[in-house]
């Protein structure tokens, strides 16, 4: 895995912000493109003074209380409440999800 | 005249001085008249309030009244009420109507509480002034030109103007404190893990807290005993054992040990808000706590590292929003993908998109180690920072913002200058330590508010803190001209 050591200035090209916009499920308005890659530059420029820390020997912090994950008994707690789920969506036929045609 | 205390309001109900019906009423008139002009509430539910203070008053001529019986609150619109909609001031959910409800709103309405509605927020709840909402910016009831915090500002304003007697917030980087010091009300961040995230729309799982707003450190603790507990429901709740968070309120002071890192002292603050800061100072010794100088040294570091956690868990978070279960859809989607992307690009506003795209830059592949890792490894070094200090000190004072309210409108073209507000709230929030606001000057007509942080589940001893402050001041009690 690469990084970003050794380039001072964070800049975003605006075929890296396409990638972004592609893996974020976002569409990107094109005369907004100027704006937003400026906007992440500027953000990712600020955040960049994390690199100023040697971190080398500190371990990572997910959970603040460093909590374990809990375990519970596997038995069944919740009915089945597909009709309450499903009235809340945007497009649903005989219990199922519609999405555009996927397969051709 | 209504008192404007929930322990005021109680005592009242308790002694039938008036009925939570006709307090409900009150409220209701209130919110008619104001909200157009602040903007606090996104939702009013005013039939489902005045039933439920109904069947509150008669419960208590039953004596059967929990301990929030009929008193009228509001809840930040990101807390799951099924019935009601709950929209997180997005477009995204504008008309989500949620099918199960928060342990938060289920609690309260256990004890008996009152909800009047949702209030208004930024979207998602990124911001810190309120002026990301779909449904408009809220505005500060002390004056109108100013923004109210956030990014619960439409809690803080409405408990500020009085519009409910007390709220609901959620912190994620300062989002209880922050509109609480601008409003000049009270706001507690609970230590992580304290109050259920069941039912909060997640922002930042890791750094998210529920937490009461309200116009006193008597009433938070109240608040405080109704929400915080242990949730199964939640993999993140603690077991840790509740207090009963008013019974140490009155506690005497002498010999408590104040902390002031050197770090929230210096450059970044106003110097009329260190002024506020002296005198509140000069109070606690004057109460008999012991204060001296500490140091958090990676303080600086504390808003990069944030502004690198809560996007990338943001946005692993709000991929939840496909327009295929719940929430916008675009019209007419030539295949899945255009679906999933304009769906998103619509409903989501320009903040909240902005952070997704850090977020899922800071999480790829390339970028992970550089930025999501090392901002966790600093997140370390901040926690570490408190635990030191929390060694030979009981609380930490300090700045909650570095001044008073800004303009509606003076910081919102530039991201970072925003994020920078944080400055003094985001390190509490890295280390889950809790944190109480609470105002403690005024600056051209805008309140100021102080921070007090205490050790992991010390609340008590910050409530305690809070209101010996309470007693011998009165800026809580200062209300704006509205």
């Amino acid at each position: 895995m690469g990084d970003t050591n050794g380039e001072s200035i964070v800049t975003i090209q605006s075929d890296e912000l396409v990638k972004i916009a592609y893996l974020a499920k976002l569409e990107i308005d094109t005369d907004n493109t100027d704006r937003l890659t400026n906007d992440l530059d500027q953000i990712l420029n600020f955040v960049d003074q994390m690199k100023s820390v040697d971190t080398t020997q500190v371990e990572p912090l997910s959970n603040p209380l460093e909590m374990t994950q809990r375990l519970r008994k596997d038995e069944v707690t919740e009915t089945n409440q597909r009709e309450a789920f499903q009235k809340i969506a945007p497009a649903t036929a005989a219990g199922l999800y519609l999405v555009p045609k996927v397969i051709e | 005249m209504l008192p404007e205390s929930v322990s005021e309001l109680l005592k009242g109900l308790e002694s039938k001085s008036f009925s939570s019906e006709e307090i409900t009423r009150a409220y209701l008139d209130k919110i008619k008249q104001q909200n157009d002009s602040l903007n606090c509430f996104i939702t009013v539910t005013e039939e489902q309030a005045l039933e439920a203070a109904k069947a509150s008053d008669q419960r208590r001529a039953n004596g059967t009244s929990g301990p929030l019986d009929g008193i009228p609150v509001a809840h930040k619109d990101l807390f799951c009420t099924t019935g009601t909609t709950t929209t997180c001031a997005s477009r995204m959910l504008e008309n989500f109507i949620p099918p199960y409800e928060s342990t938060v709103t289920r609690k309260f309405a256990e004890a008996g509480a009152i909800s009047l509605g949702k209030t208004n927020m930024d979207e998602f709840a990124m911001g810190s002034s309120n002026e990301n909402s779909y449904y408009g910016p809220v505005k500060n009831p002390w004056n109108l030109e100013y923004v109210p915090g956030g990014s619960s500002g439409g809690s803080a304003s409405a408990v500020a103007a009085g519009l409910c007697a007390a709220a609901t917030g959620t912190d994620t980087g300062g989002s209880i404190r922050q509109p609480a010091a601008f409003c000049g009300i009270t706001g507690l961040k609970p230590t992580y893990g304290r109050v259920s995230r069941l039912g909060m729309i997640a922002f930042a799982s890791s750094l998210d807290q529920g937490g009461p707003m309200a116009r006193t450190a008597e009433d938070t603790a109240i608040l405080l005993n109704v929400m915080a507990g242990h949730d199964p429901k939640d993999s993140t709740s603690s077991t840790h054992p509740v207090e009963d968070y008013t019974a140490s309120l009155n506690q005497d002071l002498s010999g408590t040990r104040i902390g002031l890192p050197k770090e929230y002292f210096s450059g970044n603050l106003n110097a009329d808000t260190g002024k506020s800061l002296e005198a509140a100072i000069k109070v606690y010794e004057s109460l008999g706590a012991t204060v001296e100088e500490i140091s958090l040294p990676h303080t600086e570091l504390s808003v990069p590292a944030y502004y690198v956690i809560a996007p990338a868990e943001a946005s692993a978070n709000l991929s939840r929003f496909d327009g295929v279960r719940y929430g916008h859809r675009c019209d007419s989607p030539k295949d899945l993908e255009d679906l999933y992307r304009r769906s998103r690009a619509e409903g989501f506003g320009a903040e909240v998109q902005r952070r997704i795209l850090v977020g899922t830059y800071a999480l790829s592949a390339g970028y992970f180690d550089a930025y999501y890792r090392q901002a966790q490894k600093i997140r370390r070094l901040i926690k570490e920072d408190f635990v030191r200090a929390f060694d030979h000190i009981d609380a930490i004072l300090c700045p909650t913002t570095p001044g008073a309210a800004f303009k509606i409108g003076s910081k919102s073209d530039d991201p970072v200058q925003m994020y920078l507000e944080d400055i003094f709230t985001v390190p509490t929030s890295l280390a889950g330590l809790p944190a109480i606001a609470l105002p403690c000057g005024e600056l051209d007509g805008l309140p100021v508010g102080m921070q007090l942080i205490g050790n992991y589940f010390n609340e008590s001893k910050l409530l305690n803190l809070a209101h010996r402050f309470q007693s011998e001041t009165d800026w809580h009690q200062r209300r704006p001209q509205i």
